[in-house]
């Protein structure tokens, strides 16, 4: 990763959509930066954490999106740059704050603030595919979405100005085709920002009273709309009168390009590009639709310019108004990200087209060939993973108590046990947090007859971004549930962040540690910590808690990421091995089958277990486990 | 000789963790260094440990690709992995596509757990020849092995495409995109790894 603080002006360089957008925000002068990670947003405040000793920035890495919103917000009332970024599903935590500030303006001392909101169409890293567009637009916030990697980056600088002079946030979509591609951005001149911090104790700035606030914010949304019906984010390409208009944004553009291109259409297609989605330039749009006789909307997820486009095309009383073509229409799918191909058979449909991408024989001989060939590849821990141990300590000790505990669960690695490859032993599972939530209420059933245990899951990092309130609540309404955390001392799935109980900050600092076990002790519950790769002593402790019924018991299973272990010792714990006399392959089978782990193969020729030595991480759990002790482990000096 | 097309659409796939996002970067900065355009598509995320890994990268010199190509449209697999290379084939192979591939093999979970099997390595090979116009094997993860940090097979990976002269990138190309990733001291093994996958198709 690149220090952006660093890069060579004017000059083209191979930036993620996150660093263009973090190199656009160092140009713009911001000086605060917050988020909580979340893929695919993460790269943004792990870049202004890495140039944050030479760009004099503040990063860091809050305990979740509505902390890390509300303390940009401030930066912003003191004069201040700032920035928030965060991935769809974080948005919903911010979402209490986001939705006052532009009510209650960004203060007096022209500071500016904008928020990055990474979606995740085809839900790569996600639990749903969350089109947050609607969003901005009831927030009263100018939202841009960029449709180029050069595009994010000139978004973020104008944003910052724009949010400045209007005196509110402004709103940049960010999404996974942008946010984890990469592509050519010429950068300019960066200068540090030296802005001093300060605030005029006579003023004070809420959304109270709201009305008159609302009026004043409903006519900057008309100003800004007036911008942005003659803003160059906004652009046609194509013939003077297209048989057909593709009016399209973000992923949407490119995808679309390629597809005229691939099917010869570029006498034919044009394209309106739309980078300023809100306030919705309408103008601009009824000004192209009147040069075509059809019309086809290119978006990702829901149909949010093609809703805008209709209303305005109503708004506009055409005498002949166009055929709308898109999501309703059934050309375009409201599910999964954009590509060309999507775009190929919409246009080929309208064309009446035929396209072949490739040689028919050939792909009958695929299929002969690869399709007996080639089987999935789903999700499964890292070998080393100590989520691995935890899953079957609770899984043998839910087998033991034998009253069908129910187990609740949230967001990180350890979510893979919900996945086809995982344990599952997950029952319900849905965001940061959720799995202390509704441990609580089924924690709480007693009265309607409900026997089983419960237990609920998070994480070390999810413990502190959502779990805290939940336990709180569990605690004082008398929920009878063991809560684990999977503390894996880091927020792994997302790239390793820290958090606070890791004991650095972003930007590697050292910080005091906020201790999960004491704030648990200190809230009134018992709270045992056991190493996760004890599974003896993991899963007597947990068989234990679960037939305590004095209400909120907390079960810590500690054990570093192996990859983050790894980073930081370089060397394997042990030296592991198979005593192949002893192992008694595919007749047990354990080590590969039930433990599933990437580091242990089966050797048919020799019917034995192996250990793969290319990525076996030799933590040694396989040697704790292994039915028949073949499998052997050796400390290392 | 070098594939002329423009824009040339080269896949590199693997299962996470093998260093794909490293080799794609290296790739996309060679050519934009050149004056060209590059654009990668990626998939990883949740998908960074244990998953099907790829990365879809386009280069021209006229303008900017979408991050994903059209399916069919593949001129170059790239494959850490062999079962990964023949699910791109599957996708994005054509005729006219070529693959470079590690033969080592990364065996998904759903095999360890009896429910799918994993293809014999000599049908996979010829699998992907019957597919492809022309391909390379090799066991870049032993080479890795052998050079004591199975990390570089990515980049003795790079070395084996080098080696077939497929692309319009040399060997100082990659290196001086080494020298702006790597610390110093991992410079000479890397070189190494370059230089044994280079030897490896020769």
């Amino acid at each position: 990763m690149p220090n952006l603080a660093k890069l060579a002006p004017d000059s083209y360089h191979l930036l993620q959509g996150n660093e263009a957008i973090a190199r656009g925000a160092l140009e713009a002068g911001v000086q605060y930066c917050a988020a909580y990670p979340g893929t695919p947003s993460s790269e943004i405040l792990t870049n202004f954490a890495q140039a944050a000793k030479d760009a004099g920035l503040h990063a860091e890495w809050s305990s979740n999106e509505k902390v890390a919103t509300e303390a940009a917000l401030s930066a912003a009332y003191a004069g201040l740059r700032s920035i928030s970024s965060m991935k769809n599903a974080g948005l919903n935590v911010a979402m209490d704050t986001l939705q006052h500030i532009n009510l209650a303006t960004l203060g007096d001392q022209n500071g500016a603030m904008l928020v990055v909101v990474a979606d995740d169409p085809q839900s790569h890293a996600s639990g749903d595919e969350e089109d947050t567009r609607w969003v901005a637009q009831m927030a009263n916030a100018p939202l841009l979405e960029p449709s180029s990697f050069q595009e994010a980056y000139e978004m973020t600088k104008y944003l910052f100005d724009l949010s400045e002079e209007f005196g509110i946030f402004c709103w940049l979509r960010d999404y996974t085709r942008l946010a984890h591609a990469r592509g050519r951005v010429q950068v300019g001149e960066y200068h540090k920002a030296d802005r001093k911090a300060k605030y005029d104790r006579t003023k004070m700035f809420t959304p109270y009273i709201a009305p008159p606030k609302h009026a004043i914010l409903v006519e900057k949304m008309a100003q800004i709309r007036e911008r942005f019906e003659e803003s160059s984010f906004n652009a046609y390409e194509g013939p003077e009168n297209p048989e057909l208009l593709i009016i399209s944004c973000g992923s949407g553009v490119l995808c679309s390009r390629d597809a005229i291109e691939e099917l010869g259409l570029e006498a034919k297609v044009g394209i309106l590009k739309l980078g300023t989605l809100w306030p919705f330039p309408s103008r601009l749009v009824v000004s192209h639709i009147q040069k075509a006789k059809r019309v086809l909307i290119v978006e990702e997820v829901d149909p949010y310019v093609e809703t805008h486009a209709k209303a305005a095309i109503a708004d506009a009383r055409l005498s002949e108004p166009p055929e709308i073509l898109g999501k309703v229409s059934g050309h375009m799918s409201y599910v999964g990200e954009n590509n060309p191909d999507k775009v190929i058979a919409a246009l080929c449909e309208i064309f009446g087209i035929e396209y072949v991408a490739r040689d028919p024989e050939y792909s009958t001989k695929v299929e002969e060939i690869a399709g007996k060939m080639v089987v999935n590849r789903g999700l499964i821990w890292c070998a080393g993973c100590p989520h691995r141990a935890s899953f079957y300590s609770i899984g043998n000790a839910i087998k033991r108590d034998g009253r069908d505990a129910v187990v609740t669960s949230d967001i990180g690695c350890y979510t893979m046990d919900a996945f086809p490859d995982g344990t599952q032993l997950t029952n319900t599972l849905h965001c940061m947090g959720g799995g202390l939530g509704e441990a609580c209420g089924f924690g709480q059933l007693q009265q309607f007859g409900f026997k089983q245990p419960v237990i609920g899951i998070c994480g070390d990092s999810t413990f502190f971004h959502a779990s805290i309130t939940p336990l709180v609540n569990a605690i004082y309404n008398k929920a009878n549930m063991v809560a684990i955390i999977l503390d894996n001392s880091i927020t792994a799935m997302t790239g390793f962040q820290p958090h606070p109980g890791t004991g650095r900050t972003a930007t590697q600092d050292p910080a005091q540690i906020v201790s999960a076990e004491e704030l648990c002790r200190t809230l009134g519950c018992r709270v045992e910590v056991v190493d996760a790769f004890d599974t003896k002593a993991s899963t007597a402790m947990l068989m234990d808690l679960l037939k305590d019924e004095g209400g909120v018991k907390v079960l810590i299973l500690r054990h570093a990421c192996e990859l983050q272990r790894m980073r930081e010792e370089r060397k394997h714990p042990y030296k592991v091995w198979v005593e192949e006399e002893k192992c008694r392959g595919d007749k047990c089978g354990f080590c590969y089958r039930v433990l599933q782990c990437p580091g242990v193969g089966y050797d048919a020729h020799s019917d034995k277990a192996m250990i793969l030595e290319a990525l076996c991480a030799e933590c040694g759990l396989c040697a704790d486990l292994c039915p028949s002790k073949a499998i052997v482990k050796e400390e290392r000096a | 000789m070098a594939i002329s097309a423009d824009p040339l659409n080269l896949i590199i796939c693997g299962v996470g963790g093998q260093g794909n996002i490293l080799l794609s970067g290296m790739v996309g900065s060679a050519y934009i260094r050149k004056g060209g355009f590059a654009t990668i598509g990626e998939t990883f995320g949740a998908a960074q440990r244990g998953g099907a890994v790829f990365s879809s990268v386009r280069v021209s010199e006229k303008r900017e690709y979408g991050p994903l190509m059209p399916e069919g449209k593949a001129h170059l697999i790239i494959g850490l992995e062999p079962l990964e290379a023949l699910r791109m084939v599957q996708k994005y192979g054509n005729p006219e596509t070529v693959c470079i591939s590690n033969t080592y093999p990364v065996v998904p979970a759903g095999v360890s757990a009896n429910r799918d099997k994993y293809p014999d390595i000599d049908e996979l090979k010829e699998g992907i020849g019957n597919l492809t116009k022309q391909c390379w094997f090799l066991d870049a993860t032993a080479i890795a092995l052998e050079l004591g940090a199975p990390i570089a097979m990515n980049i003795v990976m790079i070395g084996a495409v080098l080696g077939t002269e497929q692309l319009t990138l040399t060997p100082d190309d990659i290196k001086a995109q080494l020298q702006e990733s790597l610390p110093p001291d991992r410079l000479e093994l890397n070189y190494e790894a370059l230089s044994r996958g280079m030897k490896a198709v020769a």
